[in-house]
């Protein structure tokens, strides 16, 4: 591609052909590893899960991995739970936040602009510990108790990185409409609250998909990280089945099993992120 | 200095917002030790990775075959995993896999410890985002230079190293301060092995005095001037390198 000849134009024009030509090929590549983690999963649960119970012998690496799939699964549903609460709610005040970063009011924008950058530029780790350790267990309000277990102060953790970020992806794609647009709605009468919410907002919109899909990746591949904090997602089950093991000859496939998980879940997203990204650019 | 120091000890007293990591001899030692570990393993990673980059976009151009069986499925293993699972995975079954020498206790450490691991760990999952930068800067030169740099008689690999990688390198120079800016988050992994770094050293100090949150504002104070730095730099390099007429 570098070596092709040709004004940079024709360069550009025979991309855009080339991916539109090759969207249905490029939906392929991203169906394909979800059937190929259905399919293994499948297999290793109906082969392994009911040879577990011929006591004093042991078993095969395979056939171990298979009699901690159950349990595995268990755990990976609770990542799967945490990242979509972390997103939603994240998204929602980060969003808020983004408005706000946006506003023409200039101490409004300056406080804003300094929190986002505060919890932007702090590892996820220490947000969740900022979480777990400044929240308490259980809190009284109006007289309604309300707990707030682990699992629930990971969540918290992770949508402050939501929100933060997702600040700044408002704040980004507000900025990156022209400035055009804006006189052009205002020389056609509309109000300051009309120009945005029917003009600007929308054009945002599809700049935002690619980076909020961006962010959704990162944030589930930080979800095990809640294991530091004691959740029992699939990082935290890992441990404790190669704890009960304590076979070295499995922790190496165990680890690369877990690995395979996430990639089978993660790739897809990736893959879609990339092909948005290249078609809002080149076409719109 | 001291004096300095002991104004933090008056703050103490005076409105209970307890810094021991900045008045006491001890937590002092050790806070900046933390970062200093912390430091180091930055600058290690960045040197590490952006020199594996350089090679891995090298081979993804211009030997497309290899780029497609070696380096993609590499690239798009360690971007689509959690890099906490990717630094166990090498700390827990790669330095198992070590041979062990034997430590001045009498003891047995694996040949590279969890410092080494982290940095090889951290590296290769940095790496995974620079090679792709680097690749999409070196496709944003024009055609037309490297038409050029042919017609002179130029070998692929002085066309790699004289044209290509200094015009690309800037291109890409945004999009790598972003993985190095994620790779300064991500070094607070190596919490999980307890390699001393910052966050390690604070949760230990906050264990011994109790002063959560402090330590945790100290925290957010810390990587931010940490990021700061890191983005800094990478400024100082983007605006030593510009050319004129290709500002973005």
């Amino acid at each position: 591609m570098i070596f092709s000849s040709g004004p940079p134009q024709a360069a550009v024009s025979r991309q855009t052909a080339r991916y539109s030509g090759a969207s249905r090929r490029e939906w392929l590549h991203l169906l394909y590893p979800i059937v190929l983690a259905t399919v293994i999963s499948m297999a290793l649960f109906v082969l392994f899960t009911d040879s577990t119970v011929r006591a004093g012998e042991k078993l095969s690496v395979l056939a171990t991995l298979g009699k901690w799939t159950p349990l595995l699964a268990q755990g990976f549903l609770l990542n799967l739970v945490i990242v979509n609460l972390a997103m939603a709610t994240g998204t929602l005040y980060g969003i808020c936040l983004g408005l706000l970063a946006s506003s023409h009011v200039v101490p409004v924008q300056r406080i804003v602009w300094i929190l986002v950058q505060f919890f932007r530029n702090t590892p996820t780790l220490v947000l969740l510990f900022l979480a777990a350790y400044m929240l308490p267990s259980s809190m009284h309000i109006l007289g309604v108790e309300i707990s707030f277990p682990d699992w629930v102060k990971a969540i918290i953790g992770f949508s402050l990185k939501v929100m933060a970020n997702v600040a700044e992806i408002v704040r980004g794609a507000i900025q990156s409409v022209p400035n055009a647009q804006w006189e052009a709605a205002e020389s056609l009468a509309f109000r300051r609250s009309q120009i945005f919410w029917r003009i600007i907002l929308p054009q945002c919109f599809k700049r935002m998909l690619p980076p909020w899909m961006n962010l959704y990746g990162v944030t589930f591949t930080a979800t095990p990280l809640a294991a530091i904090l004691g959740v029992n997602e699939v990082l935290g089950y890992t441990l404790m089945a190669l704890g009960a093991e304590s076979r070295f000859d499995l922790v190496v496939p165990m680890y690369l099993y877990v690995l395979c998980w996430f990639y089978l879940f993660a790739y897809p997203v990736t893959r879609l992120t990339q092909i948005l990204e290249r078609r809002f650019v080149l076409i719109g | 200095m001291d004096s300095l120091w002991l104004l933090f000890r008056k703050l103490y007293d005076n409105t209970g917002f307890n810094l021991p990591f900045l008045y006491d001899g001890f937590e002092r030692s050790r806070f900046f030790a933390g970062i200093g570990t912390s430091a180091l393993l930055i600058i290690t990673c960045i040197a590490g990775s952006l020199l594996l980059g350089v090679i891995g976009a090298h081979l993804k151009i211009f030997w497309p075959r290899a780029g497609r069986v070696v380096v993609d499925p590499i690239v798009n293993l360690f971007r689509n995993t959690p890099p906490i699972i990717q630094l166990y995975f090498f700390y827990f079954a790669i330095g198992g896999l070590l041979p062990k020498v034997a430590t001045a206790g009498g003891g047995e450490a694996p040949i590279i410890g969890a410092f080494g691991l982290t940095v090889i760990s951290l590296t290769i999952y940095t790496t995974a985002f620079n090679i792709e930068s680097l690749r999409a800067g070196v496709e944003a030169v024009p055609a037309t230079m490297v038409e050029a740099a042919e017609a002179l008689g130029c070998t692929s690999w002085q066309i790699y190293c004289r044209i290509l990688l200094p015009l690309g390198f800037r291109f890409s120079l945004p999009s790598l301060t972003n993985n190095l800016v994620d790779l300064v988050k991500q070094t607070s992994l190596a919490y999980a092995i307890a390699v001393p770094e910052i966050l390690y050293v604070s949760t230990q100090i906050m264990a011994d005095q109790f002063n959560v949150t402090e330590t945790m504002l100290t925290l957010l104070v810390v990587y931010t001037a940490l990021v700061s730095i890191v983005v800094a730099v990478m400024r100082l390099i983007e605006r030593a390198l510009a050319m004129p007429g290709y500002e973005r």
